[in-house]
């Protein structure tokens, strides 16, 4: 009958744990405030902790396989230095040696025109140039500029005799959308160029001769990461019009004439070599006319309603054309604190790190190599544009070639590596590091013919999943966004996390599983738009290795003890359908089967999944490859799903049966009172409640005082409820099912006997597997280390955590 | 002065800022309890609170088999102590069941298992060599019966049993087909579970050189105390007859409720004991209820050796259903009545928690447990 099954349907609908979401819900929202809490992701310098966006992913930190990682700001501070330039050639580098007024210049290296320098007019046009071409602001001193300060501070630290240079006017702080431009400002600055701000569109510099010159600004062609360049057009007081333009040495080569390029691109490669951001400087006369024509385009453009973008895009490239090349800069970028720990200590737990940046791959390579990404021994398989146009032949030959070149070398060639845990990361010390910057990535992906290019896909997949680190450089965003989903796409969809503190890096942000922001100094876009921002990059370690980690195990535990535990409570329920005629009578009272899951077993697991520490958090941090204990969801296999379900087949079956041989004489009482079916459900209700109970606490390894608080008091709870509930004639019950059947069971010893029977009878088979279990891997040497001697005297090996760290937070 | 305040990070070094708070002067002291205050003002800074840092202290119990086996060895001893315990007492209390039925024609009672006989009696004898030690207790067992079937449980209306008049006039609904007759008037007590009430009848008889004796049985604490008391109560007023105006007894009873003991008014009408041991459903489809004690005169040690007759007035139709009927005789000890599930579970139990014990023990001397090296 149609009644008959919904009846069914209200009798085991618990087996579906709806209230496992309320709670795993609870779980991630509290337990997000932990991350924001953690007092070591405080960074003093911007005086802000981790910022939680989402609560959802808070297990997914315990599961990446794949990291993306920016380069500018997130790897590195994004806290820009100047280190030298090159005008015309001629390597300029900041010594403090050299008290010259006119510039500091002094060349090192054989190749270079020692002891010599390019004409002053060159060298005063570069730092003009340098002065103008930027969309810095200048702000006078205030407190508030300390930050500033600080930087201009640490540039001048150079020199010591510096403050002797800069006469002691105002102090002067830059406020400018990117570091480098502030950098390169400040730079000119040592120069004896001093940029003193902009006012009703005149831009005034402060020369060598400290006269004040002035410029006229027309127009500002703004910086564009798919054109990398930026240019403006000034009228100096003469009424000569000037294009200045700087960026990226791949778009200002092509732009300039050509008889300079020579002697700059090996400044260049040089700087880039050692790890500096390179930029080149350009510039142009504009006649009259041409200048009429710019203007015209630009004004044109701008006020275009329609691809307003690409109009002025056309007219920009239209401009900064035939442009002469007066030098080249070069700025480092230092690296983040314990950028390369970090690095380290991610890689051994089994993630694979790729950088992706917009950068040069001579500077970007050079970052990899100090954060450690690439060994010394590393093998670089190179897929660029230089290695593509090697050999002479069509660029889609060699690109053919060189992947299934790779592939062999890396892939088919490679020793036989066991994945994920079992692999050593001793291993993947001399493995393969592979390079790919974006030209040639969009020729993999944009192959001619469509099997071509899913084969492509496949052979730089695979050869990228064999590599121990993977750098992609001179990235478009959204690139960055394609690389991640192709990884996010491919077998066994591994899951990744990309982390970047620039707008840039917005798009593969928000590709990734887990989008991570860098509170860094290129504003809010990354933050806004991540799941978890955090201050620096050395905060990553312990967002994975140990809340990641401790998430994980806490929410695989919470999953499957849901299951368990509904599953042993609604056995002995459909068990008894056989014993009372299928007729759909329920076992338990109404009020336990509701307050089973909402009061007597839900705070337990609630405290046990916000607190559990299985192995504490330092050891977590000072063992990496713990984290490989986990990959691949390690605890929510078939295989821990199978064992928590026999359990919980086992306890039920357990439950149900002992009490229905108990029953076989319901003459229970010693003054020979029978039984009936309520007190039948009640005991086997209580068996339930406490092993259950208990099987947590068995299951748990860090008691704190809020596990003992709410494990003791879920089953004092449910006595007193037991009492209460069967203590009163409830009115608003139609009937008394529960009077005194709870109290009158307490008064048979054969209850009590079959209480304690079957609940030590459930746990037998759960002890004995923990005591068989070897403890296995580093934690458990670590948890040895951490008993005390004479702990095998106690009934439980028992360590007090706290006492050692209860000093150490301090430093 | 600012100088040497800068070098102090409150809480990095408390000696140094305790000592240099006692020596400096007081306006030093301030212009460090400020800095001070500065330092921790960021409203950023999360707090350093043992919680809140995931620090707070705690026991990590680890079970090892050093203390598991001596611990598996002593519950495993305890419990078989108590299964023995169990399983003597369990032994030595005294059963004698007596099928009634009379499904099978050499059965004394098979002349009244016929449904269309009304008020049958049989007689069955039976003989005890040993004196049955009292207080023996009389229990009637029906077998495939199931009186834990949903709808049969809830057809019953509490109020009414409660004493409450309005639910006299007007039953509740599940009691239905049973709430009310084809007069429509309504029947109290309602609903099928009271009006299948078993309503056999025993005496029993002991045979003394030749003649009958009866043995006196006990009606009384039969029933949970708290049913009789609290739980169930007769409408108020005397005689208990008037509450029961313009109402009928349930169709398959032969006197109304208030007719059940007219001897005693504390047994009477709901709070009769037998009733009440009828109204406690049975966990099971075979169970077994009681039905009265032996507590009187000199059969309060218990029953004598000898033969003794057991007149049945046979009422209760179960062939119907295949079910059975019995009678039991028993004793009960202080675990209750007769039950060997308990004692064996508790031996068995005990016994593997001694046996896995020296297996681990095996195991731990064979293979040195990593705790060792």
């Amino acid at each position: 009958m149609f009644t008959d099954f919904l009846s069914f349907m209200v009798l085991f609908n618990f087996i579906i744990p709806v209230s496992m979401y309320v709670t795993v819900e609870m779980q991630k929202f509290l337990g997000s405030f932990f991350i924001t809490w953690d007092k070591d992701f405080f960074d003093p310098e911007i005086k802000e902790g981790a910022l939680v966006n989402t609560s959802d992913l808070n297990e997914e930190l315990g599961q990446v396989e794949y990291i993306f990682t920016d380069k500018t700001g997130t790897l590195t501070q994004n806290n820009m230095e100047f280190i030298e330039c090159c005008i015309d050639g001629f390597q300029y580098r900041h010594r403090e040696d050299s008290s010259e007024l006119d510039g500091v210049c002094v060349t090192d290296g054989p190749v270079n025109k020692v002891q010599q320098k390019a004409g002053t007019e060159r060298e005063e046009l570069f730092l003009r140039a340098l002065c103008l071409c930027h969309t810095v602001q200048v702000k006078e001193s205030t407190k508030n500029g300390r930050d500033q300060i600080d930087q201009i501070d640490q540039v001048d630290g150079l020199g010591a005799d510096e403050e002797v240079l800069h006469p002691p006017q105002k102090e002067r702080g830059f406020i400018a959308s990117s570091p480098d431009e502030i950098a390169l400002v400040q730079g000119a600055m040592r120069y004896g160029f001093t940029f003193l701000g902009l006012e009703s569109k005149n831009m005034k510099i402060l020369n060598r001769n400290k006269d004040v010159e002035t410029y006229e600004l027309l127009h500002v062609l703004n910086f564009d990461p798919v054109r990398r360049r930026m240019s403006v057009m000034v009228r100096s007081k003469t009424g000569d019009i000037l294009l200045f333009c700087k960026g990226a040495d791949s778009s200002i080569f092509p732009r300039v004439r050509q008889e300079e390029v020579e002697r700059i691109r090996m400044h260049v490669e040089r700087n880039a070599t050692d790890g500096y951001r390179t930029l080149c400087v350009a510039y142009k006369h504009l006649s009259a006319e041409e200048y009429a024509n710019a203007d015209a385009g630009l004004r044109e453009a701008k006020l275009a309603l329609q691809d307003r973008e690409e109009k002025l895009m056309d007219v920009y490239n239209q401009v900064e054309t035939e442009m002469t090349l007066i030098g080249a800069t070069a700025v480092e970028d230092q690296l983040q604190d314990e950028a390369a720990q970090t690095m380290e200590a991610l890689q051994v737990a089994g993630m694979k790190v790729w950088v992706l940046t917009g950068d040069k791959m001579e500077t970007a390579k050079s970052t990899c190599y100090a954060c450690g990404l690439f060994k010394k021994n590393t093998e670089l398989l190179e897929l660029t544009l230089r290695t593509l146009e090697d050999g002479g032949r069509r660029r889609e030959e060699r690109l053919h070639d060189l992947l299934l070149e790779y592939h062999k070398k890396a892939v088919q060639d490679a020793p036989p590596a066991k994945l994920g845990i079992t692999r050593s990361w001793s291993v993947a010390s001399h493995g393969f590091g592979f390079i790919i910057d974006g030209a040639s990535l969009s020729m993999v992906l944009s192959s001619s013919s469509e099997s071509n290019s899913s084969l492509y896909k496949n052979l730089l997949l695979q050869i990228c999943q064999n590599c121990t680190a993977v750098l992609c450089c001179r990235m478009a965003p959204l690139q960055k966004a394609q690389i991640v989903r192709l990884v996010k796409n491919s077998k066994g969809s591994p899951i990744t996390l990309s982390i970047g503190d620039g707008a840039n890096d917005v798009s593969m942000i928000l590709e990734a599983h887990v989008g991570i922001g860098i509170k860094g100094k290129e504003g809010r876009q990354a933050v806004k738009n991540s799941d978890y921002a955090i201050p620096k990059l050395k905060h990553l370690k312990k967002l994975l290795l140990a809340h990641g980690h401790l998430y994980y195990v806490r929410i695989a535990h919470l999953v499957q003890y849901f299951f368990y535990k509904n599953l042993c409570f609604i056995l002995p329920q459909f068990l008894y359908q056989f014993f009372c005629g299928f007729s759909q009578q329920p076992l338990y009272d109404a009020a336990y089967l509701t307050m089973y899951n909402i009061c007597f077993t839900s705070m337990p697991i609630l405290a046990y999944s916000l607190l559990e520490q299985h192995i504490c958090i330092e050891v977590l941090l000072d063992n990496s490859t713990l984290y490989r204990e986990i990959a691949k969801n390690a605890m929510l296999r078939w295989k821990l799903f199978l064992y928590w379900t026999a359990l919980g087949l086992f306890h039920g079956l357990v439950f149900f049966f002992g009490v229905r041989f108990l029953f076989s004489n319901p003459a229970l009482q010693d003054n020979g009172q029978v039984f009936g079916n309520w007190s039948y459900g009640t005991i086997v209700f209580t068996v339930l409640v406490f092993t259950v109970t208990l099987k947590l606490a068995l299951v748990t390894r860090h008691w704190t005082w809020i596990n003992h608080f709410v494990i003791w008091g879920s089953l004092a709870f449910y006595v007193f409820f037991s009492f209460f509930w069967g203590g009163i004639i409830w009115p608003f019950l139609r009937h008394q099912r529960l009077y005194f059947v709870f109290a009158n069971m307490l008064s048979s010893v054969s209850a009590w006997l079959v209480i304690i029977l079957l609940i030590l009878l459930s746990l037998l088979p759960e002890i004995l597997l923990v005591v068989l279990r070897k403890p296995r891997g580093p934690h458990a040497r670590q948890m040895k280390r951490r008993l005390p001697s004479s702990g095998t005297s106690t009934i439980f090996m028992l360590s007090q955590t706290a006492s050692t760290h209860s000093f150490s937070w301090s430093d | 002065m600012t100088g040497k305040g800068e070098l102090l990070h409150p809480g990095k070094d408390l000696s140094v800022l305790l000592t240099s708070l006692f020596l400096c002067s007081p306006a030093d002291c301030a212009i460090k309890a400020m800095m001070k205050h500065e330092q921790e003002e960021s409203p950023n800074r999360p707090d350093n609170t043992a919680f809140t840092q995931q620090r707070l202290p705690a026991w990590q119990p680890i079970l090892s088999a050093g203390i598991v086996i001596p611990g598996f060895v002593l519950i495993g001893l305890v419990f078989i102590g108590v299964g023995v315990g169990l399983f003597i007492t369990s032994r030595d209390v005294q059963v004698l069941e007596l099928d009634y039925t009379g499904a099978v024609a050499t059965d004394p009672c098979y002349k009244c298992s016929d449904p269309n006989i009304k008020n049958c009696e049989c007689t069955m004898e039976f003989h005890l060599d040993t004196l049955f030690k009292g207080p023996v207790f009389i229990y009637y067992g029906l077998t495939n019966y199931f009186q834990n079937q949903r709808k049969y449980g809830i057809s019953r209306d509490d109020n009414q049993l409660y004493g409450d008049l309005d639910s006299f006039k007007s039953p509740a609904s599940e009691c239905s087909p049973y709430n009310y007759d084809g007069k429509n008037k309504s029947i109290v007590p309602c609903g099928s579970l009271a009006n299948s009430m078993f309503n056999d009848t025993f005496r029993l008889y002991r045979m003394v050189n030749g003649s009958k004796k009866e043995v006196p049985l006990n009606g009384k604490g039969i029933a949970w105390w708290t049913d009789q008391n609290v739980k169930y109560r007769n409408p108020s007023g005397t005689p208990l007859i008037n509450a029961f105006n313009g109402t009928v007894k349930p169709i398959n009873w032969p006197k109304a409720a208030y007719e059940l003991d007219t001897t005693d008014v504390y047994n009477n009408g709901f709070i009769n004991q037998d009733f009440l041991v009828w109204m406690r459903r049975a966990a099971l489809p075979d169970f077994r209820k009681l039905y009265r004690r032996i507590t009187k005169d000199e059969y309060q040690a218990g029953l004598p050796a000898g033969n003794y007759s057991l007149e049945i007035s046979y009422n209760y139709p179960v062939l119907s259903f295949k079910g059975k009927k019995k009678l039991v005789l028993s004793n009960v000890s202080w675990m209750g009545g007769k039950n060997d599930f308990l004692g064996i579970a508790y031996l068995v139990v005990g016994s593997l928690c001694v046996i896995m014990s020296i297996v681990m023990l095996i195991v731990y001397a064979k293979f040195k447990f990593p705790e060792e090296d």
